[in-house]
């Protein structure tokens, strides 16, 4: 194990990270950057508890070694909110009860942000597949997928 | 998570030496499969060797007849290129198959390909549309037809020091259709229980099927042609008929396992009407 100097963004804050070669970006956000809104749920990419943003693109983070993240931008759930407003995908999930638990509500919403910025205008099954990475173990799909859609229209209007 | 290095070379030069050092040096693209098994122990490394910013190994070109895909280039990518171009439709399917989106945003094709698993979604889309696999190491590199790259489940051809540089098809003529389907018990996000690709390329005057390519997922230790049913179908013309006998002759290819995902029996007869239902798209693509 080596560790390894690295610069990145997070949630456009700029970091400096001295990281073992070993960690995965899921660790290096919660662990070392105190950033605990993203979530462990399988570590193995099938859950999407502990999805962000990387350069854009929707990834699990616990897939990701931390190394590879030298000069890349990550945005997490921390990162949605503009100075204390919540983004309009936020603000769905809040109005249309998106969540039970809320275990996999920062990954979904993180997702759902990824899918709106490439496709604003989604169809309910293109949600449903985009979506397909993300597991609700309380099962509250349909609010989720409503959220969504009410979040598309949100943003349309803005 | 086991102790091990990383580095990420900026070249292929760089990167070839330090592959062919002592020790275990497990080459990284997407790492969606391979951080996944050096959790597990399903893989080891002394060393990891991130690809991801070496230039020749993200190259994604379509042009003079030739569509490359570099070993790192993630299957979004591929998917956007070949639905944008309406080429590859099979290959175009299959890259936007593999896990979630948050998978596909990172997963390598040459990863997909160098994983080797028997039910790897893109290889039947792959061999379907004649990949070549270019290898690289620093004695030099190969050029292997895919359906050569496979020597079990998870293994390949690959030796120590060498990797995966790109794969490199053929753009296919006008009057070529492909399709690529899988079985799963759900809508998304699980493993083929079995997968066909289909290719076929007709005269356009007599509508007579010039090439025909089937290839298999998830039936057999490695994916595997049906080169039977291809034989057959090359000289007839697409009808009901033809496409019922290619698809009983499909299932000759099929070596099939019982095990949690399907039984041998099911496997054969998931081949069998997968390589009807994808001769069926193809036939309505070219129409």
């Amino acid at each position: 194990m080596s560790k390894k100097h690295i610069k990145t963004t997070v949630n456009n804050v700029e970091h400096e990270i001295l990281v073992d070669s070993t960690w995965t970006l899921l660790e290096t956000l919660r662990d070392h950057l105190g950033l605990t809104g993203t979530k462990e749920g399988c570590s193995n990419g099938n859950c999407g508890a502990c999805t962000v943003m990387i350069d854009g693109k929707s990834s699990c983070s616990c897939l990701v070694l931390a190394p590879e993240i030298d000069g890349r931008k990550v945005t997490t759930v921390e990162g949605l909110a503009d100075h204390g407003h919540l983004s309009p995908v936020q603000d769905a999930f809040v109005e249309n009860s998106g969540l039970q638990c809320g275990f996999c509500t920062p990954g979904f919403m993180i997702a759902a942000t990824a899918l709106l910025n490439e496709n604003p205008h989604p169809t309910e099954n293109e949600i449903r597949l985009k979506l397909a990475g993300n597991l609700c173990r309380c099962t509250g799909y349909d609010k989720i997928v409503r959220s969504v859609q009410d979040a598309a229209e949100r943003l349309s209007k803005s | 998570m086991p102790n091990f290095d990383y580095e990420a070379p900026t070249s292929l030069k760089t990167a070839l030496g330090v592959l062919s050092g002592n020790g275990e040096n497990r080459p990284l693209a997407g790492g969606t499969d391979v951080i996944d098994q050096l959790k597990n122990n399903r893989r080891n490394a002394d060393l990891v060797v991130d690809l991801k910013r070496i230039p020749e190994l993200l190259t994604l070109e379509l042009d003079e007849g030739r569509l490359r895909i570099g070993a790192a280039v993630s299957c979004t990518e591929v998917h956007n290129l070949t639905s944008e171009n309406d080429c590859f439709p099979a290959l175009s399917e299959a890259s936007e198959l593999i896990g979630s989106i948050h998978i596909q945003n990172r997963a390598s094709i040459g990863g997909n390909v160098c994983n080797a698993a028997p039910s790897a979604d893109t290889i039947p889309a792959l061999l379907v549309h004649e990949a070549i696999a270019h290898t690289a190491s620093a004695t030099g590199g190969r050029e292997i037809p895919l359906i050569d790259f496979f020597a079990g489940p998870g293994q390949t051809v690959l030796q120590k020091g060498e990797i995966l540089k790109e794969l490199v098809l053929p753009v296919p003529s006008s009057n070529t259709a492909s399709a690529y389907l899988r079985f799963i018990p759900r809508n998304e996000m699980d493993i083929a229980v079995a997968g066909v690709g289909s290719l076929i390329e007709v005269d356009p005057s007599s509508n007579i099927v010039q090439k025909a390519r089937i290839a298999l997922a998830s039936v057999a230790p490695t994916p595997v042609r049906a080169y039977t049913a291809e034989n057959f179908l090359e000289g007839s013309t697409i009808d009901n008929p033809t496409i019922e006998k290619a698809a009983d002759l499909a299932v000759e290819a099929a070596v099939p396992i019982t095990d949690v995902r399907g039984s041998a029996e099911y496997r054969k007869e998931l081949v069998k009407v997968l390589t009807k239902r994808t001769l069926n798209i193809c036939r309505e693509r070219l129409a």
